[in-house]
């Protein structure tokens, strides 16, 4: 047993999770702050951004050291090579709740307009498929990976509708352009938020099953057992 | 040219104890393939099963069927005629000490009464290169003799005497693992050209080297075969639990 190596990546799993936890964490605030049209709330996304990238690279680097020093294999591998891809996923993320953020303190600034588009309901269903990406991670389950990666077309269908919609009230109610303008950049921002949580759960599956899912390449069959955890 | 390996239902034993268990295996020729696995999994019993070597301890034993090319190892071949066609390097470089350069490199041709000695020049120059010590040495032939050549340099001498007697196949016995990782880097580079030329199975306790030079790779465990496939497979995504938990380090 390799304990040290073992002990590497048990801190690197915790690592990402935290990240994890931050990144979720800002898409949750922003969203909140567009409902409640709160300042507040964007500020905090703002201020905890930096956060996010100090975390980012303190990963790379944590990763890096593993695969020189440790040379994986095997699951061990896809671990580590599924960690630097999620990292960086988890940063944008983090980038796509800022992108909200500074559109919501723009909205603030506008009179608030009855647009014909729900975007909390769209925020509920992207912070659940963060949510469940990162489950996906921390028990390593395919499955629960899988069922994100069909979330995602919801969250498009959701995306496309918004546009519809806000593009009409723009041609109809011109003196709310501007507040459809930042509605519509908002549901673009949390469509990528969607993405990025589908590439998430793409790199839990080539983790747990070696299997490439990405552009629809494959869907993931019943799962035969679950992989090794980090501590074993 | 390399020529396949078959091997089907081998068995080794040991007096009363059983080595190897119903071993079965297609070497591809002008392949490199790694044997993996922990200490006392039966690689190196395995390795010596096909050039007739476990036989020599005494009360050991193989049943079972190993074809080289058109070869019948255990059927009718003898052990001599074996050899000319598997080359063998081991673990620990093994020059004739006592004799020069020139002569270890020339020794297995001389035993099978090659006498020409424009020939035996010409044999000799081209093993050395192609086990590409030949730069090093060429100005020391008849000089020095094997032993006082650096360990790196003595088992290229070992595979440079392996490859004048022209073989199909080179058998390696964890060629590398005493030597320095300048050495272990030729050594590899050295698999990586001689391949084309030979079907080569290397056993080896450096799954890294085994990643790094073999196209194919076999796990025994226990003395079975565990897991056999291509090599990107077994260090990716191997297909058994054992073989993953060993390339893994979580035994062994």
């Amino acid at each position: 047993m390799r304990t040290r190596f073992q002990q590497e990546m048990e801190e690197l799993r915790d690592k990402l999770l935290r990240m994890g936890g931050l990144a979720e964490l800002a898409v949750d605030r922003a969203c909140q702050a567009y409902s409640e049209r709160d300042l507040t709330r964007c500020q905090l996304v703002l201020e905890n951004e930096s956060l996010i990238n100090i975390a980012e690279r303190d990963i790379d680097e944590r990763a890096f050291d593993i695969l020189a020093t440790q040379q994986p294999a095997a699951v061990d591998l896809r671990f580590i090579l599924a960690v630097t891809k999620i990292n960086s996923d988890l940063e944008r993320v983090g980038d796509q709740a800022v992108n909200i953020a500074e559109r919501v303190m723009d909205m603030i600034e506008l009179p608030a307009a009855d647009l014909p588009v729900d975007i909390p309901r769209m925020a509920t269903a992207v912070g659940a498929m963060v949510r469940r990406a990162l489950e996906s991670f921390v028990d390593g389950k395919a499955e629960l990976a899988q069922a994100v990666l069909e979330m995602d077309h919801v969250v498009d269908r959701m995306r496309d509708e918004a546009f519809i919609m806000l593009v009409r009230t723009m041609n109809e109610r011109p003196q709310v352009t501007q507040q459809a303008l930042d509605a519509l950049l908002v549901a673009r921002n949390l469509e990528r938020v969607a993405d990025h949580a589908t590439n998430i759960a793409e790199d839990v599956i080539f983790w747990v099953l070696g299997a490439d899912v990405r552009h629809h390449a494959l869907t993931v069959a019943p799962q035969p057992a679950r992989p090794e955890r980090q501590e074993q | 040219m390399g020529v396949g390996i078959t091997v089907e239902h081998v068995n080794a034993f040991y007096g009363k104890t059983q080595a190897l268990f119903d071993i079965n295996l297609v070497f591809e020729a002008n392949h490199a393939t790694a044997l993996i696995g922990p200490s006392g999994c039966g690689k190196s019993t395995f390795i010596r099963c096909l050039n007739r070597m476990h036989e020599t301890i005494p009360e050991a034993r193989v049943e079972g069927t190993v074809r080289i090319g058109d070869l019948s190892v255990y059927n009718g071949t003898s052990a001599t005629q074996l050899r000319r066609r598997v080359g063998m390097v081991f673990q620990k470089a093994n020059p004739f000490p006592t004799m020069s350069i020139y002569d270890n490199v020339a020794a297995g041709l001389k035993l099978n009464g090659f006498r020409n000695r424009k020939q035996l020049d010409e044999v000799v120059e081209r093993s050395l290169n192609s086990a590409a010590l030949w730069e090093e040495v060429k100005d020391n032939l008849h000089k020095k003799s094997g032993a006082s050549l650096s360990g790196g340099q003595q088992q290229r001498l070992c595979i440079a005497r392996a490859l004048a007697v022209q073989p199909e196949v080179l058998l390696m016995d964890e060629p590398c693992s005493a030597l320095d990782p300048i050495s272990t880097g030729k050594i590899e580079d050295l698999i990586f050209q001689l391949k084309e030329q030979y079907t080569i199975v290397i056993v080896t306790h450096n799954m890294q080297q085994a990643a790094r030079v073999a196209e194919f790779t076999g796990f025994f465990l226990l003395g079975k075969m565990i897991e056999f496939d291509k090599t990107e497979k077994v260090f990716r995504k191997p297909s058994d639990k054992r073989t993953e938990d060993y390339v893994t380090g979580r035994f062994g």
